[in-house]
């Protein structure tokens, strides 16, 4: 058993259905009880997307166990296929269906249902969301793909002269951290070169389209996270070559760039001699100079971890100080990485250890995921975000990709603009449902909504006085609205000739504003 | 209105005639009954919640509860691995463990409550005895309870149900032979409860105690002398139990707009004798108030259409209030669980051809919603925006929960939240 406050990543289901809500066409019946419905909004709200997930749960409850659970299951299945109609179905257990043992895959084949359907098994004591997406792609594509695969050792055929080379863009997938974005400026960055793409996936594909990944010269793997497994099937069974290179900061799109134009057989001089992002004489402006060996901490999924110490470090002048991931499955880069920065990396995903480690280190800057910006916070120390989990603010309505050269721009301003003008977050509408909100457990991060309120209290005096009670109940009142109350409460007591104002001149005040 | 101990049944209505209740039973898109824990752990501020469950329940909770707290909470998850479940490892052992870690960080708790989820349920792992054991260890300093929150028993608000059930055999015993006291009992904002306490002391009517209280160390006392109201609608394990400690329920309509919050008052100021003009000269000036707070809304929400998903139990209450005192026309009220009994002063009151449904079967329901294109849609965060992009405007639920809204004072704010959505769409031009 471990001891968790908070978690970097859910469980491996959660991953499954950011796999199937990225995608058209497909849906998941997952057995699980009602409580687990919960990940619906991870979509529909923190990443505002306009439809549910394509997920039906078998929610069933206490009295159903040890009698139907598998019927219940069937059952859900057969609708949710009549239902949504689907191409593809993919049906697993999430932790307390695991634990049941009904066999989602088995009794799914049993349905004869006229699509391929996906059995995914998913230790959910084990591993967690990122491992979770990563095998839901995997099987999906060797599932759909596998059909149209050559016999073994076949050669991969040469291009036919004339046409334009052509490729996939693997890994993105939904609630990513800028994934879409990242896909609109990749393509783009593609486009320059005169490469196509013939299929991005899981994002927006149908299996139709998995069906047809093989078609493409070459694979990019734009997170390794989710799709490395998946490109590697591919690369061994159509011989299709990866691209390795995760083009996040300008030295990392640069070699991309050149890999790309390498496997593609185009020229990477068009791309590679324009001046296409600021970053680098934003950097080199003499106002950048302040940049230079801040001390920087960074944390995060293995690959954007490892590209932000890159681009701290050699694009803005940075210090790492601190470089960790909470990615134990991809821990070997961060090793390396840290290495070479003369830094003890921090595998973990123990967010009280990570905390320790900011406080210990007490950089000038963190880089790291929304968890380490609530340690950040507390510690007052800057912070951007560079990596999932994410927040509903990391999905911004602006382009905002990090990838390619329009993404290193948004490296410089996101992280730059922290440590010149502190993180203005506008936390405070966000607690507004909060009723136990007071001054002492709420602004610790927030001094000078704090301070600003105090100032405000006393100052409007005046021939109208508080009664004791009156002013204690004022102070209930949550501190972002409270002046608001006071001088609503005040002016009410003016036009009513009240002398003092009492709790119910608090209340006949409130209820004649309303809100 | 007729009086302020009596309220005029609806006019539709004769008596407790029979009521339509469509019960479905399919696909449910509701919280289950950990997410309680986001209020209950901060009303008790000595308490501390620990789930034994997966990491779907840590996730569950930082998903629900992420954007509100940026203080280190007092909930945890002890997070099953698969070698918990191997054998390897001896489950107690590991929770021993756990449970030493963190009072060891947290000295302040003096209650911690071990809370069961799906996964601990089906493995059945004994927590009664693992709070047993660990109380010993830690007595007296800490006192260790559990209660299951796990989402195939409990849904949503019946977490809290489970919580303060747990607390009941905890109550110090009321005084035998002594006069009559108010116990109320659900987790109230601390300003609502001090809001109460005043119209309770004006009535005359004392000791008033609040269930739970704002100190695991503070418990209120229990007994035969205890006369209880219930500020929630989804207290049926709670006041069970408190009902084997002798203590008697107040049935009465729940305190949500001025006709509740009378007809709430009344049913303890009946019980104390206290005399019905007494009653009516301490709560016209509150009553006068929030009708005055409410007219401004009424006149956004009067003719318009509700559809309510089912999520906190509120909704046969707040659809009451909707109904009378807004003058807002119920499509359908859903609800997880219809308790009968104590819904019944509050069934008694709207409108006899209601449509209620019990249960779930969310894509069904779905269906019905956007065939009946209701003005206004009470849902989940997970239906919400699908059905704001199919141009239907909804409420989210979980804030009906989040927010103060019972009493005269907090009236207004309770038909602002309906009124809000509706508003917001008639500004926006894009």
């Amino acid at each position: 058993m471990q001891l968790t406050v908070w978690t970097y990543e859910g469980p491996p289901h959660v991953g499954a259905m950011r796999i199937a809500t990225a995608m058209e066409g497909v849906h998941y019946v997952l057995h699980a009880p009602q409580g687990d419905t919960y990940a619906d909004l991870l979509f529909t709200m923190i990443e505002r997307r306009k439809k549910r997930p394509p997920v039906t749960y078998t929610t069933f409850q206490a009295r159903d166990l040890g009698s139907d659970t598998a019927e219940i299951f069937k059952t859900a299945a057969r609708e949710a296929y009549d239902r949504f109609k689907p191409q593809a179905m993919l049906v697993g257990a999430s932790c307390t269906a695991e634990l049941i043992q009904d066999d989602p895959g088995g009794l799914a084949r049993a349905l004869n249902l006229p699509i391929p359907v996906v059995p995914l098994e998913l230790p959910s004591y084990q591993r967690k969301e990122n491992w979770g997406a990563s095998e839901t792609f995997y099987r999906l594509v060797r599932t759909l793909a596998g059909p149209n695969a050559p016999p073994p050792g076949t050669p991969r055929p040469e291009r036919e002269p004339g046409r334009r080379p052509c490729c996939n863009l693997l890994g993105p997938t939904a609630l990513g951290f800028r994934h879409r974005d990242d896909v609109t400026e990749i393509t783009n960055l593609l486009g320059l070169l005169d490469i196509d793409v013939v299929v991005v996936a899981p994002l927006g594909a149908t299996p139709a389209d998995l069906a047809r990944l093989g078609e493409a010269d070459f694979n990019i793997v734009l997170y390794p996270e989710i799709a490395e497994t998946a490109a590697r099937w591919l690369e061994r069974t159509f011989g299709q070559p990866q691209v390795t290179a995760v083009p996040i900061g300008i030295g990392a799109t640069r070699e991309f760039v050149v890999q790309v134009a390498k496997l593609a057989g185009v020229d990477p001089m068009p791309v590679l001699s324009g001046q296409r992002s600021r970053l680098p004489w934003y950097s080199r402006s003499i106002d950048s100079t302040y940049l230079t060996a801040k001390r920087v901490f960074i944390f995060g999924d293995a690959t954007h971890a490892v590209a932000a110490a890159r681009v701290a470090d050699e694009e803005l002048g940075f210090t790492v100080v601190g470089l960790g991931t909470y990615a134990r499955e991809f821990a070997r880069s961060v090793r390396a990485a840290a290495e070479t920065y003369g830094v003890e990396p921090l595998i973990t995903d123990d967010y009280l250890q990570v905390e320790a480690k900011i406080a210990e280190l007490q950089p000038e800057l963190v880089l790291g995921t929304q968890m380490e910006r609530h340690i950040a916070k507390r510690l007052g120390i800057p912070c951007a975000v560079i990596s999932a989990p994410v927040h509903v603010q990391d999905y911004p309505a602006r382009y905002s990709p990090q990838m390619g050269f329009e993404g290193a721009n948004v490296l410089f301003d996101t992280w730059v603009h922290p440590l010149t003008m502190g993180l203005e977050e506008h936390l405070l509408t966000m607690f507004r449902e909060d009723f136990e909100f007071h001054d002492e457990a709420g602004p610790s991060h927030l001094p000078s909504a704090a301070a600003e309120t105090e100032t405000v209290a006393p100052s409007s005096a005046g021939p109208i006085g508080w009664a004791p009670e009156a002013e204690q109940e004022l102070k209930k009142v949550p501190f972002f609205v409270r002046g608001k109350a006071r001088r609503n409460t005040e002016q009410f007591a003016q036009n009513m000739g009240v002398a003092t104002i009492t709790v119910e001149t608090l209340y006949d005040a409130k209820a004649h504003f309303g809100r | 209105m007729s009086g302020p101990s009596g309220l005029a049944p609806s006019p539709s209505r004769q008596g407790c005639a029979e009521i339509t209740v469509l019960r479905e039973r399919g696909q449910r898109e509701v919280f289950c009954g950990l997410t309680g824990i986001i209020w209950l752990h901060r009303k008790i501020q000595d308490a501390f919640f620990l789930i034994v469950g997966s990491r779907t329940c840590a996730h569950l909770m930082q998903s629900a509860a992420g954007v509100m707290i940026f203080a280190e909470p007092r909930f945890a998850t002890a997070v099953i691995e698969e070698r918990d479940l191997a054998g390897l490892a001896d489950a107690n052992e590991e929770l021993d463990k756990v449970v030493g870690q963190l009072l060891e960080r947290r000295p302040e708790i003096r209650l911690l409550f071990l809370v069961g989820s799906c996964p601990s349920e089906v493995i059945k792992l004994d927590l009664s005895r693992a709070a047993a054991r660990l109380s010993q260890t830690f007595a007296p300093d800490v006192r260790i309870l559990h209660y299951s929150g796990s989402g195939i028993e409990t849904t949503f608000t019946q977490g809290e149900d489970a919580c303060l059930a747990a607390l009941v055999p905890e109550l110090p015993e009321a005084p035998l032979h002594e006069a009559d006291r108010l116990l109320v009992v659900g987790a109230l904002p601390d300003i609502v409860e001090d809001q109460f306490r005043r119209l309770f002391e004006a009535l005359g009517i004392g000791p008033v105690d609040f269930l739970p209280s704002r100190s695991a160390t503070a418990l209120p006392p229990v007994g035969g002398s205890t006369r209880y109201l219930l500020a929630q609608p989804f207290l049926a394990d709670t006041a069970r139990a408190l009902e084997g400690r002798g203590a008697r329920h107040l049935p009465a309509p729940f305190p949500f707009g001025v006709d509740g919050t009378t007809g709430w008052l009344a049913a303890a100021a009946k019980a104390f004798g206290v005399g019905d003009a007494h009653l009516r000269r301490v709560v016209a000036p509150a009553e006068q108030r929030a009708r005055t707070a409410l007219e401004r809304y009424r006149r956004q929400l009067s003719g318009k259409r509700i559809f309510f998903f089912p999520d906190s139990q509120l909704e046969v209450p707040l659809a009451r209030f909707l109904a009378r005192e807004m003058g807002m026309h119920l499509v359908e009220v859903g609800t997880p669980y219809l308790h009968r009994q104590h819904l019944a002063a509050e069934i008694d009151l709207l409108p006899g051809d209601t449509v209620y449904s019990e249960g779930q079967d969310v894509d069904r329901q779905l269906d019905r919603c956007r065939s009946a294109r209701p003005d206004l849609v009470v849902c989940g965060l997970g239906l919400a925006n699908p059905l704001e992009i199919e141009g239907i405007t909804t409420k989210w639920s979980i804030e009906l929960v989040f927010s103060p809204v019972h009493g005269y004072e907090q009236a207004g704010d309770l038909a602002e939240l309906f009124a809000r959505p509706l508003v917001r769409r008639d500004r926006l031009e894009v």
